[in-house]
């Protein structure tokens, strides 16, 4: 009889337990899902506002081909992007387009003086900033996440239920800490 | 995060509860004193009651009371895209669930405050002499030493504590008033009751009340105030960490304290709620014990000497590197957070040297779009003219090139619908809406509402609904498609 009770109370506790895991495994991974769209949103924001930008300097930029070319290139590649790693890496590599972008500006008084881009300057700054804001609180999450899915014993319960650790929206540290070469002959 | 919010939720619970019994006992001297024989407990009913309505009040009209009285006006994205972009960039970097509403005061005094009973309903008012002077960087760091309140859930706090504050004095004030107007009257009436005994024992508790009537209101409010500068303190913390630029909100603090303006519309009540004290002249001797603020050159010098990070650890040992000495400022659970925060190179834009003309016209500018007025630009020759709402003709001549200029009246009409149309699609996002108008350009475009009404939009109209004016249809409308 003793023997019953404890072997039943040992499942429930058991079971508790397995409720209780996979649970917390679902919050996580719904926050995970939940922070990365808020960058979504910002990615696309500034996928929205580049081809104005291109639009706007084109005008003026008439020797920087090369540059414009490479943003709206940097941008259809970040926009076919599927997975978080392959989209933090083509990113990455637009806000490094974005930068160097910025720094030809300085040669052009006109385009600086120019409304339209001066508010489009300000939207683009604004979209990186909020990018690099959500961009943290995502992988804090994902720091989260991965730590209850690799710690025992929810790991355990993790492996039952095919829970996979989720990728770092991670920064292409080289592309952001290159300065960008400045080339003031024609 | 959460850690802290916990923290001060204890905090101020301990806080409520030595402020209520002040308060209570206040209450009990003071009945026993007026009414001998059990007017002690009418005397705490009373006290309690004066105290709850003004709860009452503080939590459903405070803040509107303090952004009415304040001057502060709603404003729409077009009025200052880039104060609402930096207000959005802190809700995402503070990880509020809500955007906060933004407010501008007509005021050429730079300053700025955060209100509201919920972090869901909360507001940020920045003086217009504010976004005059600050470059983006600095006013990041306003913005976020502002949400840092709001994320800390100081508002409701300090408000709490204000009002228990305020009960205290205002009790204790009217009580020592009615001594000083009614002397002997209480006196008199004890003789003719004929019992000595009580008379004398009423004696002590008149003068037991009379000391603890001075005392109490003395007590709280350095209570009060050592908190406020406390929470000063936190929230230029943890605005240093929402922006990891120290820098940012240092020399803003600098720009501001260098203001000779006074903020006219602030006073006693109001003054802990902005980002540094907004009376300037008064109270200056007594600087440590009876300040709202710490001393802004104090919080420049911490803030500056946050080298190593951002995070909370850093700017505890910067603030112990500045006094010379090991006291804690922040609260253990904000420390506990070890994971290193690094501080943020400046970003590429540098606005050097915006001159003093050039930032008067932008104040001029702000305080426009405030009171809506209406922005257009010449064709001919590309001057930004300033068109007044009471302005009823349709078209006039460039000051400058001489070329008619239209005016959009239909515009004009809706700039002050669109204003309260934002506020509700803030609140009911979820709510379906009427029509959708999806723009075509950033141009001048006209459209038609279903009911028939053609509706000029502006370049700089960004707000994302707008009501028709004539059938107050709600249109959304969305950006250009690309």
């Amino acid at each position: 009889m003793l023997g019953y009770i404890i072997v039943i109370g040992l499942i429930i506790v058991a079971a508790m337990f397995v409720i209780g895991a996979y649970n917390s495994l679902v919050r996580l991974r719904n926050q995970v899902k939940n922070s990365w769209s808020q960058i979504d949103v910002q990615l696309k924001r500034r996928h929205d506002l580049i081809p104005n930008l291109v639009e706007t300097a084109k005008g003026y930029m008439k020797h920087e081909r090369e540059t414009l070319e490479n943003i709206t290139e940097a941008r259809s590649k970040a926009m076919g992007a599927d997975s978080v790693k392959e989209a933090s890496k083509a990113e990455s590599e637009l806000s490094g387009a974005v930068s160097k972008f910025f720094v030809v500006v300085e040669n052009y008084p006109d385009l600086k003086a120019n409304q339209n881009f001066l508010s489009l300057q300000e939207e683009l700054t604004s979209t990186e900033n909020k990018i690099a804001f959500a961009r943290q609180s995502y992988n804090d999450q994902v720091l989260f996440f991965n730590n209850k899915i690799q710690m025992f014993p929810s790991n355990v319960i993790a492996g039952m239920f095919n829970f996979k650790e989720a990728d770092y929206f991670e920064v292409e540290t080289q592309a952001e800490r290159d300065v960008p070469k400045v080339d003031f002959g024609d | 995060m959460w850690e802290l919010i916990r923290a001060n939720r204890r905090k101020s619970i301990a806080l409520f509860i030595v402020m209520g019994l002040m308060l209570m006992v206040l209450g009990y001297l003071i009945g026993e004193a007026y009414w001998p024989r059990g007017g002690g407990v009418g005397g705490l009913a009373v006290a309690l009651l004066v105290w709850g309505i003004w709860s009452l009040v503080g939590y459903f009209a405070g803040d509107s009371i303090l952004l009415k009285s304040s001057g502060a006006k709603q404003v729409t994205p077009d009025v200052h895209p880039q104060l609402f972009n930096v207000v959005e960039e802190m809700k995402i970097a503070s990880g509020l669930s809500h955007m906060p509403k933004v407010y501008i005061i007509d005021s050429p005094a730079p300053n700025a405050f955060a209100i509201g009973r919920t972090p869901e309903k909360c507001s940020i008012a920045v003086t217009a002499g504010l976004l005059a002077i600050l470059n983006r960087d600095e006013l990041q760091g306003v913005v976020a030493h502002e949400t840092a309140h709001i994320h800390n859930r100081d508002i409701q706090f300090m408000t709490y504590a204000g009002i228990m504050l305020g009960t205290v004095v205002l009790i204790s004030h009217m009580f020592l008033r009615s001594l000083w107007f009614s002397g002997g009257r209480s006196s008199r009436y004890r003789s003719r009751s004929g019992n000595r005994n009580s008379g004398q024992g009423q004696a002590i508790v008149m003068v037991v009340a009379i000391v603890f009537a001075i005392l109490a209101p003395i007590m709280a409010r350095l209570l009060y105030l050592a908190i406020s500068r406390r929470r000063e303190y936190l929230a230029d913390a943890s605005g240093a960490r929402f922006t990891r630029y120290p820098e940012g909100l240092a020399s803003a603090l600098e720009k501001i304290s260098g203001s000779k303006e006074d903020l006219k519309t602030a006073n006693k009540v109001t003054a802990p709620m902005y980002i540094v004290n907004p009376l300037k002249g008064k109270g200056k001797k007594l600087a440590n014990l009876s300040s709202t603020h710490p001393p802004i050159t104090e919080r420049i010098r911490i803030l500056r000497s946050m080298a190593g990070g951002a995070g909370y650890a850093d700017y505890q040992s910067a603030y112990e590197k500045v006094h010379g000495k090991k006291s804690s400022v922040l609260p253990q659970s904000a420390l506990a957070d070890k994971s290193a925060v690094p501080v943020l190179i400046p970003g590429q834009e540098e606005m050097a040297g915006a001159g003093q003309k050039s930032s008067r016209r932008e104040f001029g500018d702000v305080v426009r779009a405030v009171n809506q007025y209406l922005f257009l630009f010449c064709a001919g020759c590309g001057l930004k003219i300033k068109v007044p709402p009471e302005f009823k003709k349709k078209q006039f001549p460039c000051p400058r090139c001489k070329t008619q200029i239209e005016v959009p009246l239909a515009e004009m009409a809706t700039v002050g619908a669109v204003l309260e149309s934002v506020d509700q699609g803030r609140q009911e996002t979820q709510k379906d809406y009427d029509m959708v108008y999806r723009r075509k350009r950033s141009e001048w475009e006209s459209f038609r509402c279903n009911c028939g009404k053609t509706i000029q939009l502006s370049p700089h109209f960004s707000g994302n609904y707008l009501d028709c004016s004539n059938c107050r249809r709600k249109i959304k409308i969305e950006l250009p498609q690309i």
